[in-house]
């Protein structure tokens, strides 16, 4: 198979049920790598669950979503190898509690590949070395590298959302996932997390974003999906989408937001 | 002033007789030895039996795993809770252990198997004050549930529910006393050894409670040194 021409993601007939509330119906969608997919969308729309449903944190009720060659839905695939892989962003940062933010960033990879470091001929300790070293680095990318030892609570918001940003990025993700990584914020805090976002997509991550930032959608996406009622209504290039909305409940909803 | 005199001598009379002839303080430090032996294996068992079953709990809620395995831990927390600790007690001591002569690990297990029901509903609560972002942010970075109950949920459980949980320690350190029924030798059994001997209840009742006081005090303090090390990572003590 020719890799430029294969889907990262391929959503096919994605359905979702919580109980007999069908959220999700018969959603499909290709995600090609590098591309910036924004999805917007009244809410309840279904579209954080869409999301969610990439990496299995909802299972879906129907449907297969394949990433590469692994079909996630199998209940046979090892969905931890893959959710390394695909990082995840959320609304309330989730950083952990009871770990400082430098092992915050540390935690996974020495948690999944340390036990792998001897194999490759390196000792614990040098492995340990490593991963500081490049949570340090990530920390210094966004400014923060004074807070490597602090606790997640004595953080501000957009500060946090940051973090958590880099700490998906030290798993080295194909594709990065967010969940409406601006609405907790601030105002004023937005924009740092927002800048930080389209550094990546200027660097080239995929990235699949649901989001209600219009500016950003507008600015970074390269296709802009607007979910509605558990369908995809309308979804196209930016430029298109928010000059010319062709189904009578997106432009609705434009003239709500914009 | 006489009067009062007499009065002196006769209490230390009792006094003496109680505690310092032959050399029966002895047996109130023995009786406090088994009552902090009790416990503490009681603790033991306990909070093994609490967490286990409070984790059992937490990842079938969360995954719908465990089915078994929960149902067994939900009629174990019923039965214990539903019915005294007296007859466990003696359940266990006459019936279940009905050929060991040692009292003092029946009672030991008796408290430990008990408290763990407790400890179980303790340590649930505990976990289910953990944000369940938490549990998705270690999951979504490609770590399994276990790994991710250890490093992260198992902490903020601990942590949050130490309060409840040193109060049940302190708890079991005076119910303990309940042992005495079937003719342990704990502290809560002494007094009543000693009046049997002496005719006078009143100094080894009092010396019994002050050194239960005393054991609880002790344990407060210890207990509350603990507590502020785990809190590090809330916001009032930021740093490091």
């Amino acid at each position: 198979m020719d890799n430029n021409s294969t889907p990262l993601i391929q959503v096919k007939n994605l359905s979702k049920s919580f109980g007999t509330n069908l959220i999700l119906n018969d959603i499909s969608m290709d995600i090609n790598k590098g591309e910036k997919v924004v999805v917007i969308g009244p809410s309840g729309s279904g579209k954080s669950t869409f999301l969610r449903c990439l990496n299995l944190l909802e299972t879906p009720t129907g449907g297969d979503i394949l990433f590469g060659d692994a079909n996630l839905t199998d209940p046979k695939t090892n969905i931890n190898l893959h959710r390394q892989n695909m990082g995840m962003v959320f609304q309330q940062f989730n950083l952990f509690n009871n770990k400082t933010v430098l092992q915050n960033i540390m935690l996974a990879p020495m948690t999944i590949y340390g036990k792998n470091a001897k194999k490759s001929g390196k000792s614990k300790k040098q492995y340990e070395e490593e991963c500081r070293e490049k949570a340090m680095s990530l920390l210094k990318r966004i400014g923060l590298e004074d807070k490597a030892d602090v606790y997640p609570s004595t953080l501000s918001g957009g500060q946090k959302q940051r973090i958590a940003i880099v700490r998906a990025l030290a798993m080295e993700p194909d594709v990065m996932l967010f969940d409406e990584p601006t609405s907790a914020l601030d105002p004023e805090m937005v924009g740092e997390v927002l800048d930080l976002m389209k550094e990546l997509a200027e660097e080239g991550m995929t990235m699949v974003v649901v989001t209600h930032e219009m500016g950003f959608a507008k600015e970074v996406a390269d296709r802009v999906v607007f979910m509605c009622d558990g369908i995809i209504a309308e979804e196209g290039a930016p430029n298109e989408f928010f000059s010319n909305p062709k189904n009578p409940r997106l432009a609705q909803f434009l003239q709500k937001v914009l | 002033m006489e009067v009062l005199r007499d009065f002196f001598i006769k209490l230390w009379e009792r006094f003496d007789r109680s505690f310092l002839e032959q050399d029966r303080w002895k047996m109130y430090f023995e009786g406090l030895g088994n009552t902090l032996i009790i416990a503490l294996i009681a603790t033991i068992i306990g909070t093994t039996i609490g967490v286990i079953f409070a984790m059992i709990k937490y990842v079938n809620k969360r995954t719908g795993r465990l089915n078994i395995l929960n149902k067994i831990a939900n009629v174990y927390i019923t039965i214990i809770r539903g019915t005294p600790v007296v007859l466990q007690l003696m359940i266990l001591y006459f019936i279940v252990f009905s050929g060991w002569d040692n009292g003092i690990l029946i009672g030991a297990i008796t408290f430990g198997l008990n408290s763990g029901a407790y400890v179980a509903e303790i340590a649930r609560a505990g976990f289910e004050s953990v944000d369940d972002g938490q549990m998705e942010a270690g999951r979504s970075l490609g770590m399994s549930t276990a790994q991710t109950m250890f490093h992260i949920i198992i902490p903020q459980a601990i942590r949050n529910c130490l309060p409840p949980l040193f109060n049940e320690f302190i708890t079991l350190v005076k119910e303990t006393a309940i042992v005495g029924y079937v003719g342990i030798m704990d502290l809560g059994k002494i007094p009543g050894l000693i009046q049997s001997r002496t005719f006078d209840y009143l100094f080894p009742l009092l010396i019994a409670a002050i050194l239960y006081l005393v054991v609880v005090m002790i344990l407060t303090k210890i207990l509350h040194i603990i507590e502020k090390h785990f809190s590090k990572s809330d916001r009032r003590n930021g740093g490091k």
